[in-house]
Parts: structure tokens; C-alpha cells; sequence
């Protein structure tokens, strides 16, 4: 479904602080399937998902999406592709503050100008299957890690992407709540859903659930 | 255009979210930009109102009010010098007037003593005096009562009230005291023949500028005022330069510079942070501009729509209360008018455009820097 | 479920419109129901030969601000003899600061 090839990524190109992130990146990710990236912080895995994502573009290489080549495209083109194809949960989860549990899941739909109660029962029906229903109009910082990150997959999830991005999913949660989202996960891969997460979590890496293991180290695959 | 009117709703949505997330603060921010619209907006009424008022009033006057002159001041018009002026084309009539000043110790207040022209049907008899409304109100009279005044010369006069001027003409009748020519005369001792000023009645429009010309050629130290002047100084009383105005608009425009700075500058990390959220999930930089553009528009016009309300309830159905101290001064009598609502709509129309455009701009421009960051960003940190 | 936030905005909206459309109409209506007392004011004005609004009854020169002397107006300095507030309220009369001195046209002083 995804595939990689040959890209590099530079961060201030040309500057003395330059610093290549991946180099050569050549993979392929089937669809329907849990890929993890795995490595050490450092690695690359982070910047290739958001190059996968497209959230950034590579500095040289292509990414192909569907048999489409999407990195050369504008940033405006980027968007619309990112947001029908890709739902991403964050590392900090990244929610806004301030806003209720159910207004944070309803965001990523709001430029697309749907139907505003289709939105809203997609976003209820959402949190009630991760176990949120009860405190969808709770403002987020009031939910504990495990709920932030139900709502940040529900918000991922919203607007019934194709591909799931996850930033170690399981930085932030003990060994209980990794355990639940172990069970979200399965559920995903379940209804068929490609799944993409960097981890370097023995509990992710190892677990049943994710099909394949992709290590990282230092920009490139070992 | 369904999916549009969605879009913009559900940015509405957000954006109004947003601000309810400080809703002690943005209200307090709403309240204060409402008064400044508030205090703008009941100026230009109010002032608008009155010039407008002032013109119609004011529209039949004397064509031209000669004044005498001694060492720069206004001084009486000696006797002989009416007839001085002999004939000149063009004047219907010259008339001496008679009209002075007189403070009132009991009230501390200044009355406008004034002697009618014959004929005009307010012509009090002797030891009779009509009264302005206000000054009525004041002391507490009412046709038939008597009041004493003390001359200064030191001798006391006791007139009766014979009738009050009507109460909607107190805006230019609220300190007046009609009296006759003989009474006036006898309280503030002129001797016959002096007269305050002259009146001259001129019936063709086109004539006037060249009749006080040759006034002004005739008697050297006299000063012609025509009604044309009169009006041109009330078509531009209340003149952006001047005092109270002045210092209001500069105000109201360094108290925008505040809002404007603060907008701009003011764009925290915290907000940063969320465009950057809002772009990872998959907002394009026009969604947050647009949703930006919404608050700033929501705001300013809401500002704007109470404040004018406001400003246009309290001018003319609440009789421009708050202007009544900063008017008043030092005066004992203020007149009690309503003014009749002439609202100018294009001066509306610049009061909007002054006060809801700057700042939509000001909520907008600072954003678009941080909206196009790239959306990957937030992954970074 | 509560009404959605644009709702509840579009209502006030058109609240807040509705209301700075009526003061419109009733600035046309009290225009109607005052234009008698208007032209009663105006016909004493007339009758009277009035020249000036009675709105600051302070101060000569402002009192009749139209028929003030040609200096009062500078009268404000700080040793002036006459000092009130509502001098500050009105500009000098018009011909000391801009148009044509009528009384200045003529070659003699005054």
C-alpha cells in the first residue's frame, strides 16, 4: 500500500546544524496490517513516519501511496491527502486544551464541512466503543493518560482514515494502560485496519498483535 | 455551498469554543471594546443630532446681528448709531436689541435677560416677566408667582412670572427671561437710545455679504455676524479637534492600539502549539486563517452591534446622560432636550469600518505566520 | 445535548441585528413624534430672533457662542480672567480660526 524508496531526510540543509535524519530509506507496508518501527530514540523512526504521514516531504526519494507518487506534491495536496488517508495519535497526544473530550474528537472534521450531526454521532459512537462515553463533554485535561490517549485515537479515528499513525503509543502509559491499547490495537487490525506505529516498547514490539517488526538505527534499516 | 455554510459553521464552532475556554476574560475584553464603540458612537449621534438641530433652530435667525466694538470686547450701541447707518439697499428692517447677562446669587446661575422684538407676541407687560423652563424648574415657579431679582445697582426688582416657555423649546429658551423694553431698561439702567446689538432683517439671501461689507466700511468699529456664521458655528461645534472629542477619539484609537498590540503580540506559545495541533490533524493553513478571521469578525461586530445600540439608546432615550456632567461645566441650569435622532449613515457605516475592521486585521494577520509552519512541528518537540 | 455554539452565535446575531435595525425605525418614528416640538422650537427662535443654543450657560462666550467676543476665545489662558470648562468643550468661533474676517475686509481698524 506504502512504499519508500531511497529517501533521505535533512534537517537545516546547508547550515553548519545540518543533520540527516534517515538515509535511504527503501521499505514497503501492507495494507491491513500493524507495521512498528522500532530503534532507539534517534533513529529516524519518528521523521519517517511523519514523511509516510505526509506531514513533511522527504529531502530526496520518493514515497508512492497507492501506486501514487505523493512526494513531490504541494503542501495543500499533502493536506487533503493526509486527512482522508491517515489519522495520527501523538506521542503528547496532543489535544487541545481547554475544549470537552468530544469537541477534540470532532476536529479534524471540521474543515471538510460535513454534516454536523453525522459528525457528532460518529464522534459519540467513537468514544463509546474505547469506553469514553461517559466523559465525552469532560474537558480533556481532566482525563487521566489512558482516557487523553482513548480520545486521541478517536480523534485519529474520526474521519475513518485508512491508515492509523501512532508515535509510541505507549511512552506516556504503565504496563496496564500499554496492555489496553494493546486491545484497541487488536480490535483495529481487526476491522481491517493498516496500522503504523514507531515503538521501542518490548511490550509493543513483542506483542501478538503487531504483524511485522521494522528496526531503525541511525537513519537506516538493520 | 451546504458543505461551506458547514464548514464556516463548524469553524464558528470551534472558534467560539475557543474563546468560552477564557470566558471571564474575552467577555471582559468584549465589554470594554463595546464601550469604547459605546462612547464613540454616542459622541457622533449626539453630536450629529445637535448640529442638525442647531440648523433647523436656528435657521431664521437675524440675517445679521451688528455688534459694537470697544478695545476688542462687545460694548453697547450708542444712541444715534442706528441711524447712522441710515438706509442701505437691500435692508428690510434694523432693529436696536436688547439682551444682557444677569447672575442670580440665589441659584449661582447665569439668566439671558431679553426685551422682544415688538410684535412678537411674547411681549411681557410691565413687572411681568416670561421665564425659561429650566430657570422654572429651578426655582420653583410657575405662571403667577412673583420673584425678586437684584439689580447691579443694588436695588431690588419684583416682576410676576406670566407665563413659562414651552419645555421642548429649552434648548435655546432654558435661562431666558422675557421682560419689556421699559422694565429691562429700569434693572440694568440703560439709558434710553443704548441697545446691546443691532438686528437687521435683509430680504434677498445674496445681499447679505455685501450689506456688512459696507456695514463694516460704515462703522469701523462695528462687526457684522452673519446667520450664516451663526450656523457655520454650530455645523462645527463639537469638531473632532476640539477638547473632550479630542481627547475621546485619541482614547478610543491609543485604547485599539492596545487591543491591536496585544493581538499581535500576544500570540502565546500555548496558541502556537494548538495551530500546529490543528495542522498536524489535517487543517490547512486558510482553515486556521478562516477560523481566526471568524473570531476576530464575531467579536468586533458583536462589540460594535451592543455598542451602538447602546450609545443610541442612551443619546435619544435617555436624553445623553453621561454627556449632561462633562456639558454642564460649572452651570447651574442645563436644559432638558431630546434630541431628534438624525443618524448620519455614513457616519455609521466609518464607525464600523473604524472600529470592526482593525480589529478582524489585527486577530488575523499575526496568525498567518504561525499558520504556516509546517505541520509536522508538533511531532518534533 | 445542548444547541450547537454557531446556532446559539447565529441567533444573537441576528438578535443583535434585528435590534440595530429597529433603532433605525425608531429614529423615524421619534423623528415624527418630535418634529412639532421641533418646529415650535424653531418658531420661537424665529419669534425671538435667538442666535444660539442654550446649552452651556456658564460662560458669555459660550453661552452665546456665535455672538462671543473676538478675543474671548483666547481668553483661556491661565491668568484669564474667565476660565470654565465648557470653553473647552467648544472651538473659537469660526471666523477667528478660518474664514474671511468680514470687519477685517475694510481698510480702516476697528
Amino acid at each position: 500500500m506504502i512504499e519508500v524508496f531511497e529517501v533521505r531526510k535533512a534537517f537545516n540543509q546547508g547550515r553548519h546544524n545540518e543533520y540527516w535524519a534517515l538515509n535511504g530509506i527503501s521499505l514497503s507496508i501492507e495494507a491491513k496490517k500493524v507495521t512498528a518501527l522500532c530503534g532507539p530514540s534517534g533513529s529516524g523512526k519518528t521523521t519517517l513516519l511523519t514523511i509516510i504521514g505526509c506531514l513533511a516531504r522527504p529531502t530526496s526519494g520518493r514515497v508512492r501511496l497507492k501506486g501514487r507518487d505523493i512526494s513531490g506534491l504541494p503542501e495543500r495536496f499533502l493536506t487533503g491527502i493526509r486527512r482522508t488517508t491517515f489519522g495520527f495519535v501523538f506521542q503528547q497526544f496532543n489535544l487541545i486544551k481547554g475544549l470537552s473530550a468530544l469537541d477534540n474528537v470532532m476536529l479534524p472534521a471540521y474543515p471538510l464541512g460535513g454534516d454536523w450531526r453525522a459528525l457528532r454521532a460518529r464522534a459519540e459512537s467513537l468514544l463509546d466503543s474505547l469506553g469514553l462515553g461517559h466523559r465525552r463533554e469532560a474537558r480533556v485535561e481532566w482525563l487521566s493518560g489512558g482516557e487523553q490517549q482513548r480520545v486521541a485515537i478517536a480523534r485519529a479515528l474520526v474521519n475513518d482514515p485508512e491508515v492509523l499513525i501512532a508515535d509510541e503509543p505507549t511512552a506516556n502509559l504503565d504496563t496496564a494502560l500499554s496492555k489496553e491499547f494493546l486491545a484497541i490495537l487488536e480490535r483495529l487490525a481487526g476491522q481491517g485496519r493498516t496500522v503504523l506505529l514507531t515503538s521501542h516498547d518490548p511490550l509493543v514490539v513483542e506483542s501478538a498483535v503487531v504483524d511485522r517488526v521494522i528496526n531503525m538505527r541511525d537513519g537506516q534499516i538493520v | 455551498m451546504n458543505t461551506w455554510i458547514e464548514k464556516q459553521k463548524a469553524l464558528i464552532d470551534f472558534t467560539l469554543a475557543s474563546l468560552a475556554r477564557r470566558k471571564i476574560r474575552n467577555l471582559g475584553l468584549l465589554l470594554v471594546y463595546a464601550l469604547i464603540v459605546f462612547l464613540l458612537a454616542s459622541v457622533m449621534l449626539f453630536t450629529h443630532a445637535l448640529r442638525k438641530e442647531a440648523g433647523q433652530v436656528l435657521a431664521n435667525s437675524p440675517e445679521i446681528i451688528l455688534q459694537r466694538l470697544v478695545a476688542g470686547r462687545h460694548d453697547l450701541i450708542p444712541p444715534g448709531y442706528l441711524e447712522k447707518i441710515g438706509r442701505i439697499r437691500g435692508v428690510q428692517k434694523k432693529q436696536g436689541r436688547l439682551w444682557g447677562y444677569y447672575y442670580d446669587a440665589v441659584l449661582k446661575a447665569n439668566y439671558t435677560f431679553m426685551v422682544p422684538q415688538p410684535g412678537a407676541l411674547l411681549v411681557p407687560d410691565p413687572g411681568k416677566i416670561a421665564i425659561g423652563a429650566a430657570l422654572a424648574r429651578m426655582r420653583g415657579l410657575v405662571p403667577g408667582n412673583t420673584i425678586s431679582f437684584r439689580s447691579y445697582s443694588g436695588k431690588l426688582f419684583t416682576f410676576e412670572v406670566a407665563s413659562v416657555l414651552p419645555h421642548q423649546s429649552e434648548l435655546v429658551s432654558a435661562d431666558l427671561v422675557l421682560l419689556g423694553e421699559e422694565d429691562f431698561r429700569a434693572f440694568f439702567e440703560l439709558p434710553p437710545g443704548h441697545y446691546t446689538d443691532i438686528a437687521l432683517s435683509v430680504a434677498n439671501p445674496q445681499e447679505v455679504r455685501n450689506i456688512a461689507t459696507k456695514l463694516a466700511a460704515q462703522l469701523p468699529d462695528s462687526r457684522p455676524i452673519l446667520r450664516e456664521e451663526v450656523l457655520r458655528t454650530y455645523e462645527s461645534i463639537f469638531n473632532w479637534r476640539e477638547g473632550i472629542v479630542l481627547v475621546l477619539l485619541s482614547g478610543a484609537i491609543l485604547a485599539f492600539a492596545i487591543f491591536a498590540w496585544e493581538k499581535a503580540s500576544g500570540l502565546s506559545a500555548e496558541e502556537k502549539r494548538e495551530i500546529g495541533i490543528l495542522k498536524a490533524i489535517g487543517w490547512e493553513t486558510g482553515d486556521v486563517i478562516k477560523m481566526k478571521f471568524w473570531e476576530g469578525a464575531l467579536v468586533s461586530l458583536a462589540a460594535f452591534l451592543l455598542g451602538y445600540i447602546a450609545a443610541y439608546l442612551h443619546v435619544f432615550r435617555f436624553s445623553s446622560l453621561l454627556f449632561e456632567p462633562v456639558l454642564k461645566g460649572w452651570a447651574v441650569l442645563y436644559p432638558r432636550f431630546e434630541l431628534t435622532p438624525e443618524v448620519d449613515g455614513f457616519q455609521v457605516a466609518t464607525l464600523f469600518l473604524f472600529t470592526v475592521f482593525p480589529y478582524a486585521v489585527a486577530t488575523v494577520v499575526p496568525i498567518w505566520r504561525a499558520a504556516i509552519t509546517d505541520p509536522d512541528a508538533v511531532m518534533r518537540v | 445535548m445542548t444547541a450547537r455554539l454557531s446556532h446559539r452565535a447565529i441567533v444573537l446575531f441576528a438578535l443583535m441585528l434585528a435590534l440595530f435595525a429597529l433603532t433605525f425605525a425608531d429614529a423615524a418614528h421619534l423623528r415624527a413624534s418630535r418634529a412639532g416640538a421641533l418646529a415650535g422650537e424653531a418658531g420661537l427662535a424665529a419669534r425671538l430672533g435667538l442666535t444660539d443654543l442654550c446649552l452651556f450657560t456658564e460662560a458669555r462666550y459660550t453661552r452665546h457662542l456665535s455672538q462671543a467676543d473676538l478675543h474671548s476665545a483666547f481668553q483661556d489662558h491661565p491668568l484669564a480672567f474667565e476660565h470654565f470648562p465648557s470653553g473647552s468643550l467648544t472651538a473659537p468661533r469660526l471666523p477667528v480660526t478660518e474664514h474671511e474676517y468680514l470687519d477685517r475686509k475694510t481698510k480702516s481698524p476697528d
